[in-house]
């Protein structure tokens, strides 16, 4: 066995040598995979019209070597996903890839039959989703799944693929990885889940992994210890990957190369150090350079506060706690991030405030008086002031409404106003989130993430609340569009003096707009002050923890942090 | 685990509480609705010219005349202790009487049951591999044909054809106790065919919308990937998703087998609980009609329950709880 592995190591020196040594040429006989002018379109069936093509991915050439780990990196709608997938010859939904050519070791895959294609993927190719809870099937056994590729391509018999499994398991850091496999998917956590996936992508020994952004879907204490599994894996396997992602930071930890995409084209190509460090689009620079939104903390407030939140318990059962002994709170005009993972009772304490879940025990107390615990008997004054902005905008309106009638509801609800006079009203908060009185007859459908994301903020605003609870209102935008939403929302608040209880679970934001901060972790809250105090030393466990987590745009970044903590659990 | 294992239980000792009450109230119905049946069996045995007086006598020795509440007790304190009295046209059991006729039915409704339910599944898997294509409108277009029709103008069509024409099977069905099983499976098979045309629609519909239903999960997805045959996928990775409401169509389908086969027993005159009631029907048996009915009411409240229950239980999350 040893003796066998050192004429291997000894075997690929020499080959990596004589890379060296013919260089460029040698490099692209020794590529795994090789695309070439990609191309690919949706078609789009308009009933009584020809078949339309809309282009998503143009011009895309790139070359992975054995082993290497190239990352694709752009927004949403960049054309990521869709490269990915045309890796395994696979178009999602209408897409087709009409151009260019996708070489496996020489083969265009692109040019098989169906059923040749199949014998590639799972077996050469592997994919690791971006939604692990949504990737396992739910009906079967989590090994089943793991082991169903080695089998269905007759590489390994059933007791083999389950060994093999079962040794993935354990170094990808699962607990009890002898009977992990037995566990169905919904008994693991998130996190445990991504990395089984990543085994079921390994288990086939592919030469080629596509991981479609792996870590978005997990919390950043999380992520961590999953980019690092995925990373021990790639080393360790020797497979070659695709990493796909919208994260700069997470891409660099793990990349040898890097192409930033935009609109489905290229915009640059280049090693990591290159792309992070000496970047030459404008684009890439504004990807690299930090968030632009910074304000200062406001300064310390007079007078009551808004919002008083004291002693709250709460739970779903009435026996399992998931808010313990929780007291904040938030003066007019400020703005309160209430930070903490999934699960952290941070979506909670928004439905106890609104009414939505009355506690168990403790009280709100907004704008001097005590609010009912139960939504029914607040009065419409109360529900007025106090309003809320989802992170999905788009099932939070009602598809079947216009722009118009969506705004126009609050301001006729609460104030009565009809007909012209409301119609003015919505057309002036149009104005005031940037979109202007041609989109007051259009329909969600119509309109993009941000733009309905800003509807709902005009929704909000349209009932001239004091307090406007956010949860979770970026999430689901890309960096950019989400700057706009958060810079939209501290115009607003300067202009209307309204206070914002943001529940977020990205720090960058917290940083960017806070006034106070609380970090709650499992139902408790773990820290709460003025940003300032809360986001300096000396640190709680866990507020240092997630504090650390937050990837940083760094080469080696990843290998110090693991490091450090590393030895402070040596240390205790 | 064993928490839930015992919500488990305590859910099927629930549902089957509720479902003796729901047959409780279904006596009381079927009591009224007997009740409501112009003659009576006294009437129709001494026949139209008989006197008062005699139809009278008749009723009282029969026990006619007593309150309907008083009849409705007594009916129901003998069906609680088994037994379900005797017929008032012949004299005897009707626990007996029923006893061979309910054999008869079950085995034409599971026969046809055998076939159809794999059938209707299987061709469901089918036209959802070849969605919107021509196999699929072929497979909806001849299931709904045949649903469509009534049953006994299949039925007579299927005799025309297979008995009549080709003199493939006989066209009447009766079936005698010292029969062998392959002659009774000669016998009952065009009443078979007839009933699987009937239910077969309805499963295969079903099945079709419920696995199209969860085809554009991302685990689908993640099934293509792994390049899986596209068989495999249906049957492996989105049907047991997509069970649940199958289950409660073909369950659906298997108590019309048992309680919807009265038209089906007259046309090939087969000797099952469908022609036991048109009969006793027909003669004002009252306690005939009344027990008939009370097992088909139980058939059906049990088969439901038992659609209920497999539900839930096809549910990884509720079997295998965290």
């Amino acid at each position: 066995m040893s003796a066998t592995q050192v004429i291997k190591e000894t075997g690929s020196e020499i080959q990596s040598e004589s890379q060296h040594l013919v260089g460029e040429q040698a490099m692209s006989s020794t590529a795994y995979l090789e695309v070439k002018d990609l191309k690919i379109q949706a078609s789009i069936n308009m009933p009584g019209k020809a078949k339309k093509f809309i282009t998503l991915v143009d011009n895309i050439s790139f070359t992975l070597g054995r082993g290497k780990v190239l990352g694709l990196i752009g927004e949403s709608g960049a054309g990521k996903s869709t490269i990915g997938l045309a890796s395994m010859a696979y178009g999602r939904g209408g897409c087709e890839i009409t151009g260019g050519q996708m070489l496996v070791e020489g083969t265009d895959i692109l040019q098989l039959s169906d059923k040749e294609v199949r014998s590639f993927r799972g077996a050469r190719i592997g994919y690791v989703a971006q939604s692990a809870a949504a990737a396992f099937n739910p009906a079967h056994r989590i090994g089943e799944q793991v082991i169903e590729s080695a089998l269905a391509h007759k590489l390994m018999t059933r007791p083999q693929a389950t060994a093999y499994a079962d040794e993935l398991f354990g170094k990808l850091g699962l607990p009890d990885p002898e009977n992990f496999g037995r566990r169905y998917p919904h008994q693991v956590s998130g996190g445990q889940l991504q990395r089984a996936m990543t085994v079921m992508a390994l288990c086939a020994k592919p030469d080629l992994i596509v991981f479609d952004e792996p870590t978005t879907a997990l919390d950043v204490t999380t992520q961590i210890e999953v980019l690092a599994t995925i990373k021990h894996a790639i080393e360790e396997t020797g497979v070659a990957a695709l990493y796909i992602t919208h994260d700069l930071a997470v891409v660099a930890q793990v990349a040898d190369d890097i192409m930033v995409l935009r609109g489905g084209s290229m915009v640059e190509y280049g090693t990591t150090d290159q792309i992070i460090n000496k970047p030459q689009q404008q684009y890439t620079q504004n990807l690299v350079s930090v968030r632009s939104i910074e304000k200062d903390e406001k300064p310390d407030p007079v007078g009551e506060p808004i919002l008083k939140v004291t002693n709250i318990d709460a739970a779903y059962d009435g026996v399992n706690k998931i808010l313990k002994d929780v007291t904040l709170h938030l003066h007019p005009g400020q703005t309160l991030s209430i930070v903490g993972e999934s699960g952290s009772g941070k979506s909670t304490l928004a439905r106890v405030i609104t009414g939505l879940l009355p506690p168990m025990g403790g009280a709100t107390v907004f704008a001097g008086t005590t609010l009912s615990a139960d939504l029914k008997s607040r009065t419409k004054e109360q529900l007025r002031q106090l309003q809320m902005i989802y992170q999905m905008a788009d099932v939070a309106m009602n598809p079947r409404h216009t722009i118009g009638q969506i705004i126009g509801r609050p301001i006729e609800f609460y104030f009565g106003v009809k007909g012209a006079e409301k119609r003015r009203q919505v057309v002036e908060l149009l104005d005031q989130i940037e979109l202007g009185e041609e989109y007051f007859d259009r329909y969600p459908a119509e309109l993009s993430g941000g733009q309905k994301q800003r509807v709902c903020i005009a929704r909000a605003l349209a009932a001239k609340p004091s307090l406007i609870i956010c949860d979770e209102v970026t999430s689901a935008l890309d960096p950019l569009v989400a700057d706009g939403i958060l810079q939209l929302l501290m115009d607003l608040q300067n202009k209307h003096d309204i206070a914002y209880l943001f529940i977020t679970h990205d720090l960058a934001t917290v940083k960017a707009i806070s006034d106070s901060i609380a970090v709650m972790y499992q139902g408790e809250l773990v820290r709460f002050g003025k940003k300032s105090t809360v986001l300096s030393p000396p640190f709680d466990d866990y507020t240092d923890m997630l504090l650390s987590s937050v990837p940083e745009m760094q080469l080696g970044w990843l290998e110090r942090i693991l490091a450090t903590r590393k030895m402070h659990a040596a240390d205790n | 685990m064993a928490v839930d294992n015992n919500s488990l239980s305590t859910l099927v000792v629930k549902r089957l509480a509720l479902g003796l009450l729901l047959l409780l109230a279904i006596s009381v119905l079927i009591f009224a609705g007997t009740e409501l049946l112009p003659g009576d069996v006294a009437q129709s045995i001494l026949g139209q010219s008989a006197t008062p007086e005699a139809v009278a006598n008749l009723r009282a020795e029969m026990g006619l005349d007593r309150p309907a509440l008083t009849r409705y007790f007594s009916w129901l304190f003998g069906i609680v202790q088994g037994d379900l009295g005797t017929s008032l046209s012949s004299g005897r059991d009707i626990s007996t009487m029923i006893g061979d006729r309910l054999g008869n039915t079950l085995f034409l409704a599971s026969s046809a049951a055998l076939i159809s339910v794999p059938l209707a599944i299987f061709l469901g898997m089918v036209a959802v591999h070849y969605r919107d294509g021509i196999v699929d409108k072929l497979i909806s277009i001849t299931t709904i044909a045949t649903i469509s029709l009534p049953e006994f103008f299949i039925g007579y069509l299927l005799i025309l054809f297979l008995a009549v024409n080709w003199n493939l099977l006989p066209s009447s069905s009766i079936v005698y106790s010292d029969m062998s099983f392959m002659e009774r499976l000669t016998a009952i098979a065009i009443p078979c065919i007839t009933l699987t045309f009937v239910v077969l629609a309805h499963m295969m519909r079903m099945t079709r919308a419920a696995i199209l239903n969860v085809m554009n999960s991302a685990y689908i997805e993640t099934a293509e990937l792994k390049g899986l045959s596209p068989f495999k996928i249906i049957f492996h990775h989105a049907l047991p998703n997509a069970i649940s409401p199958i289950i409660t169509v073909v369950v659906l389908n298997l108590a019309y087998l048992v309680v919807g086969v009265i038209v089906v027993e007259i046309i090939f005159v087969y000797p099952g609980m469908g022609q036991l009631l048109v009969d006793h029907v027909t003669n004002r048996d009252v306690p005939v009609v009344q027990a008939v009915g009370l097992i088909f009411a139980a058939i059906y409240i049990l088969l439901n329950m038992f659609a209920d229950i497999m539900s839930i239980i096809a549910n990884p999350r509720l079997r295998h709880p965290k």
